[in-house]
């Protein structure tokens, strides 16, 4: 599965949005449509076990968590063997 | 005091000495009464202090965060409360400083804040949000020129004396409650209707009073960032070093008492040790501690705001978390300790080595976002952010 489609299902189930993931568009805003800190948080763990990846500290910031783009690309770039889209 | 060793740096402190001697014969005065320390706020005006952190080309000094830092423990030796309204003027400047400069009304109201010494209030809380002020409830509405707000604030610290108030809310009605902004209203563009009285153990001259606010203003006075970037890479850092800093000044001034307080005695019989000497001795060195992390956390965040990411990186924000939590703590374990070297002296009101008043304005220091609050946030941080344990990383 492409990593932007996983990616979606992950912020359905832990980002806790109050949107449906499905009307946004990958270059939407996630903190204007509702992302807390804490979902983010819980975002990238559930992220790191799907990918068996780990978030370096330089990627630990808003700019990496703000769009479901934004979010695949960080993945791709730590797990280069899966697909983008 | 290498950071501080400039000519401005000086003066600044010089008026802010100057601000702390009169602020000292009203302390006890502001707290009995749970006034607003209007005689501090007035010289403060007088030495033009309120616009010291605001660019020199707007009419400031372009005081660093060091600087500002320095002040408020000059002033929090001498009046908590004074010294926190200071702090929190100076937390609500630098968002203007450090979001607004790039935006002509925003410039022109800096220029006005150091110009007429205005004085800036926050209103951040709402009823409803459990003290999250990253979430709102009640939110802006822009029609045409002009913005509209309501806010059921339950705590606006000494509203009724602002020149102006910041206050967040959603960014529009159909905004999620972390989509928010802040907006500029002056004191004529708003009315306020008092729901809480600040009635507190400590703290009580920050008169710190819940009210309905409602204002009115021209749409251009919202900060053009969202708040939740001001609240990242300003806020956060401003917050937890200043506040720590008039903490800070608290505790030193009850390890002073305590340490004139022992050398009297040792005066008195120079061939013993005054019991209260082991206890000066360690107050010294958990004050020295408190004081090398206000510095490291000014250091990290001068290193800091020349990059974005740097300042929304997780590191960061723990490390903020982590100096509010450490001083916020130690002080009070540090006024404890002066008490027992001083004894009925320090608790007993109206002599010289009193401390209740200290004492009971240190305990806010914990609630004032809530420790446990910041805890939490932390904790979840460190599920995936990896502590640096180098020693200058």
């Amino acid at each position: 599965m492409p990593i932007i489609e996983d990616v979606r299902k992950i912020i359905a189930s832990h980002g806790k949005l109050p949107v449906d993931v499905a009307t946004l568009a990958d270059d939407a805003d996630l903190y204007a449509a509702g992302l807390s800190s804490f979902a983010s948080v819980q975002l990238m763990l559930a992220l790191e076990e799907r990918f068996d990846i780990e978030f370096p500290e330089t990627m630990l910031n808003r700019k990496t968590f703000s769009s479901i783009g934004a979010i695949s690309s960080a993945v791709a770039e730590l797990a280069p063997g899966e697909q983008v889209a | 005091m290498t950071v501080l060793g400039s000519a401005t740096a000086m003066t600044l402190c010089e008026r802010m000495r100057r601000v702390a001697a009169i602020a000292a014969t009203h302390a006890d005065a502001v707290d009995t009464a749970a006034r607003f320390p209007r005689e501090a706020v007035d010289a403060m005006r007088q030495e033009r202090l309120l616009g010291c952190q605001i660019p020199v080309e707007l009419g400031g000094d372009g005081a660093s965060v060091a600087e500002i830092s320095e002040l408020c423990t000059i002033l929090g030796q001498a009046c908590s409360a004074a010294a926190m309204v200071f702090a929190m003027h100076q937390i609500k400047v630098s968002s203007l400083v450090s979001h607004g400069e790039g935006d002509d009304w925003h410039r022109g109201f800096m220029a006005r804040v150091a110009g007429e010494q205005l004085l800036l209030a926050s209103a951040t809380t709402e009823g409803g949000i459990g003290g999250n002020l990253r979430n709102s409830i009640c939110a802006i509405e822009v029609d045409g020129d002009t913005c509209r707000l309501q806010k059921d604030a339950t705590v606006i610290s000494y509203g009724t004396e602002a020149d102006a108030i910041l206050i967040t809310s959603r960014a529009h009605p159909a905004a999620a409650s972390s989509d928010q902004v802040m907006t500029v209203f002056l004191k004529d563009q708003y009315t306020l209707e008092r729901t809480h009285v600040w009635d507190t153990l400590g703290m009580r001259g920050t008169c710190s009073d819940g009210f309905l606010f409602k204002g009115e203003a021209p749409a251009k006075q919202i900060l053009p960032r969202p708040f939740a970037e001001i609240a990242a890479q300003s806020m956060l850092a401003h917050s937890h070093i200043l506040w720590s800093a008039v903490w800070y000044g608290i505790a030193a001034d009850a390890f002073v008492k305590a340490q004139a307080f022992v050398r009297a005695a040792a005066r008195r019989s120079p061939d013993q040790v005054p019991p209260g000497a082991l206890r000066v001795a360690e107050a010294s060195a958990l004050l020295q501690g408190v004081k090398a992390s206000i510095v490291a956390a000014i250091e990290k965040y001068d290193a800091a705001r020349l990059d974005e990411d740097k300042l929304s990186a997780m590191s960061f924000a723990v490390a903020m978390n982590n100096l509010k939590i450490a001083s916020s703590q130690t002080i009070l374990s540090i006024i404890n300790h002066c008490m027992l070297i001083c004894g009925i002296l320090a608790y007993k009101n109206g002599t010289p080595f009193s401390l209740g008043r200290h004492l009971r304005d240190a305990h806010s220091a914990q609630l004032m976002i809530s420790n446990d609050r910041i805890l939490g946030n932390t904790s979840t941080m460190l599920l995936v952010h990896k502590q640096d344990t180098s020693l200058y990383g």
